[in-house]
């Protein structure tokens, strides 16, 4: 398997085993903000979904600067994650879907999260896609691998 | 683990997967005592139903919005409704359906069954769930059986075993269920058995009826008595009945019906057959090794033992039990009926009139040993109330539900709430009282010189006011009462007419409110409702809907009787504290009632003083509060704090209504509004029905809302998720909400917001 196919691989299944990703957005004068976030993957990795509530911060902070960065990872709280825990950071770009993409997108974050249904549906929810633009995949402490995705 | 078992394969140990009523009948099975034909379904369906359906995260999610303990009962209760609504929309998965109905239509063929809960865990001599989940009787065909078995599955998400496993400190999320179906046997007398009369360890007690025994079971139709001596046989005493209802099966559940003259004159047991039912118990004592309670019915083939479960001795030996209460959650349709008109006829008058005799005796004239006296002796009698509000009216307000309950059953609506509509249809004083509002609004708006007229009048009597106008503000007043005495309960009203103005004045420079619903719609819905009721049926069904419009009315008028009473004990605490300040007792403006009375009778008196504020480093401040979701829609406003009357005249148009609770007396200002936040919870209270009225997003059960929030901050309300977003805080907010005056009553837990909390909270 080549490289690539081989991050890829570690990504997928990393994704498919972790809810929550970490999302730093920035607030106005560039104050970083993080927030704990349910998340799902499309299948060519290329986008993140995202659904948050209107009258957040975070939401805030996405309409008035799209970029955005997403950490992710498998820790299991115990000294060994260091050397065992496997974690991604994320950069890319956040846009709100509207229409039939967002019909479309929705199902996919539903697949995952399907008990976020009511929650998701709500008018007063947004949807998300992050435009993946690099993974720095971190594994053994400090081996560093960065996926990017070509446009 | 098996999904369906039937009785002779049940062993002991699974009793962990099948409950104990199923490992009861297998026992009694084993041991040649005639059971019914019966099926058990394992735990292992339920919990596969709720996973593969993803319902179990779900439940979780819509328990977990809050802390339990922050839950009031009408919010538990509206989320057992949308949990139940969950289950009754979400069918048996293919193939776990596959294997249900195959087990079921090989054993019983199509013939009626009974569905019943046999939740593990449920029943020990020391903790029963006895009558806390559902069950149904007389069930026929594989759709309906299998719904029923949805049901039980739901009701171990019911209110009462909620609240129930919430006081025995069991967690909610290791609970599973278990499902009896057995062959329906038609007795043509029922019963219950005790093998020791709770009350007297010699004694055996039977109780029976003509009929099913849901009656009896349910308190609906009154069973004969007796009491057998356990070391003779012999009975000691026989108690009759008036025996004059009998419940039967139908084509479909079960009816209440006269019981012929012929039947009712003699008992449902012979001297013979009480001996029969005292041996089976004896036995069935001895088979388990503990007291049992037995439910039975005699069919063609004698008698059949339908469950038989450990006497709970604390039920019987501790009066504090409260799973009585809780089972008080649940009320049929007869019980409701004579409740309504106990409360009707008797408890509302009462309170009333003990109101009236309480206003009509001033304490001026009291020396303070008296007035000491006379304040324990109203805050007994206010106590005294409080219990009837929770023994008597909290149970009728479940009139409301058992018609919400029998709406969505025949209709399984998308909206849970639906039914509310059609109660809200009800001509509610407090609409009316509002479209007469618009009407002197539009007056005013009409017509400038009497909008200058009246911001002069404001300020002193002004008597070039209009003729007309004041007419009709006099008549509003006679209709309706003077605003200005909303929310004291009638304790201080204003002597003029100002708040209504300011009010109207407010209304006027703004377009009218619209209510939302026509009456035709809620026509429409009663037909549509009636529609799926045939015969005699379809008469208890609009029955029911009158039931519980009478009950939905109540919900709205009982907090204000008891307000009435409770201003009497306040008038009396007011005036010692008066007198204690004029003493100079410092704080004296923050004792409760008790301590008042007890400094009034002891001058070196000093009451603990509340626990201090902490001046650290750090402050905390909300940003999203969390309530319940309780009418659609987004808004965004300054908040405006209701705490007292005053804060009422003050309302302006588009602020965020924030108040512990919307009285029928407040709710002039709703359509000034632009969202409504409650600190109680739940759909059936009032701000949420009239904001459904005018079309408010609204958020319910927010329990600090009104000292998290100042009037003055920007909010956001979200009806849809039923969060309360407070994005920004007002600069001024601080001083603006709180003038000196209205901040040391918020510091003494002002009148309004402690007496909120004295009858709400509790239990």
């Amino acid at each position: 398997m080549s490289d690539r196919e081989e991050t890829k691989l570690a990504l997928r299944e990393l994704f498919a085993g972790q809810r929550l990703a970490v999302l730093a957005t920035r607030e106005e004068g560039g104050q970083p903000y993080v927030n704990l976030m349910a998340f799902a993957v499309s299948d060519d990795l290329k986008s993140l979904l995202l659904v948050t509530s209107r009258s957040t911060r975070k939401y805030e902070n996405l309409e008035a600067d799209p970029r955005v960065a997403l950490l992710i990872d498998n820790r299991a709280h115990e000294a060994s994650d260091i050397h065992e825990a496997m974690a991604v950071t994320v950069l890319g770009d956040a846009e709100e879907i509207a229409g039939a993409e967002r019909n479309r997108l929705l199902r996919i974050y539903l697949d995952k999260h399907p008990h976020l249904e009511a929650f998701a549906s709500a008018p007063s929810c947004a949807l998300f896609r992050v435009q993946v633009r690099s993974y720095y995949l971190v594994r053994r402490f400090q081996e560093v691998t960065e996926l990017h995705v070509q446009r | 683990m098996t999904l369906v078992l039937p009785l002779h394969q049940i062993e002991p140990p699974y009793g962990s997967r099948v409950g104990g009523k199923c490992l009861a009948l297998a026992e009694m099975e084993r041991r040649g005592i005639p059971v019914p034909e019966t099926l058990c379904i394992s735990a292992e369906a339920y919990e596969r139903y709720v996973s593969v359906t993803g319902l179990r995260e779900r439940i979780l999610l819509e328990l977990s919005r809050k802390s339990f303990d922050d839950m009031r009962w009408e919010e538990l209760w509206d989320a057992s409704l949308r949990i139940r609504n969950i289950f009754l929309r979400t069918p048996i998965p293919g193939d776990l359906a596959t294997v249900l109905s195959e087990a079921l239509e090989a054993r019983f063929r199509g013939q009626p069954v009974a569905v019943r809960s046999s939740a593990p865990g449920e029943d020990s001599d020391t903790v029963s769930f006895a009558g806390l989940h559902e069950s149904f009787v007389n069930v026929t065909g594989i759709e309906d059986i299998l719904e029923r078995i949805r049901l039980v599955w739901a009701s171990l998400w019911s209110d009462a075993a909620l609240l129930y496993r919430r006081d025995l400190g069991l967690d909610v999320r290791n609970s599973t269920m278990a499902v009896v179906v057995q062959e329906m046997v038609i007795g043509d007398r029922s019963g219950v058995a005790f093998s020791r009369n709770p009350n007297d360890n010699s004694q055996a007690a039977i109780e029976s009826v003509h009929g099913l025994n849901q009656g009896l079971v349910d308190g609906t139709v009154e069973p004969d008595q007796w009491i057998v001596d356990r070391a003779t046989g012999e009975v000691v005493s026989h108690v009759s009945a008036s025996r004059d209802q009998i419940l039967v099966p139908e084509i479909e559940g079960v009816r209440l019906k006269p019981l012929p003259e012929e039947v009712a004159l003699r008992p449902p047991l012979t001297s013979e057959e009480v001996k029969t039912v005292f041996d089976t118990v004896q036995r069935l004592e001895a088979v388990f090794g503990q007291p049992q309670d037995v439910e039975w019915t005699w069919g063609a083939s004698g008698l059949v033992v339908l469950q038989s479960r450990p006497i709970t001795t604390l039920t019987s030996e501790d009066p504090e039990d409260e799973r009585r209460w809780y089972l008080s959650l649940r009320r049929s349709f007869d019980n409701l009926q004579s409740l309504r008109e106990k409360i009707e006829g008797d408890l509302i008058p009462g309170m009333i009139k003990e109101a009236n005799v309480l206003a009509a005796q001033t304490v001026d004239g009291l020396s303070d040993e008296e007035l000491a006296a006379e304040i324990d002796r109203r805050e007994e009698i206010y106590e005294r109330w409080v219990d009837v509000y929770w023994d008597q009216f909290i149970p009728f307000a479940h009139g409301i539900r058992l018609f919400g309950q029998v709406y969505n059953d025949a209709l399984h609506p998308d909206d849970p709430y639906a039914f509310m509509d059609l109660l809200a249809g009800t001509e509610m004083a407090s609409l009316a009282r509002n479209r007469a509002l618009e009407k002197m609004a539009t007056m005013i708006r009409d017509d400038a010189q009497l909008a200058d007229a009246l911001l002069d009048g404001l300020a002193d009597d002004n008597p070039e006011l209009d003729g007309a106008f004041m007419g009709q503000v006099n008549d509003f007043v006679h209709r309706f009462g003077d605003l200005s005495c909303a929310i004291t309960g009638g304790a201080r009203c204003d002597q003029t007419p100002d708040t209504l103005i300011k009010i109207l004045l407010e209304m006027a420079r703004h377009p009218p409110a619209d209510v939302r619903r026509t009456p035709r719609d809620v026509e429409a819905m009663r037909e549509e409702y009636l529609d799926q009721f045939e015969g005699e049926e379809r008469a208890w069904a609009a029955e029911l809907l009158d039931l519980a419009r009478s009950s939905y009315q109540l919900r709205d008028d009982d907090n204000v009787y008891l307000g009435r009473i409770e201003a009497q004990v306040l008038a009396a605490v007011d005036e010692g504290r008066r007198r204690l300040k004029s003493r100079g007792v410092e704080g004296a403006d923050a004792f409760s009632g008790e301590d008042v009375a007890r400094a009034l009778r002891d001058s070196d008196f000093v009451p603990d003083a509340s626990s201090e504020e902490d001046a650290g480093d750090f402050m905390v401040r909300a940003r999203q509060l969390v309530g319940q979701p309780a009418g659609p829609g987004v808004a965004q406003g300054p908040a405006r704090i209701i705490l007292s009357q005053a804060d009422l005249k003050k309302f302006t148009h588009n602020e965020v209504l924030i108040c512990d609770a919307v009285d029928p007396n407040m709710t002039f200002v709703v359509p000034l509004a632009s969202a409504v936040v409650e600190r109680r919870g739940g759909m059936l209270i009032h701000g949420a029905i009239i904001a459904r009225e005018y079309g408010l997003p609204c958020v319910t059960g927010v329990p600090d809302a009104t000292s998290l929030i100042r009037t003055g901050d920007l909010v956001t309300v979200d009806g849809y998720l039923g969060i309360v977003t407070l994005r920004e805080r007002s600069e001024a907010s601080a001083d603006r909400s709180r003038t000196p005056q209205e901040a040391g009553s918020d510091e003494a837990g002002s009148d309004e917001a402690g007496f909120e909390e004295a009858r709400t909270g509790g239990r």
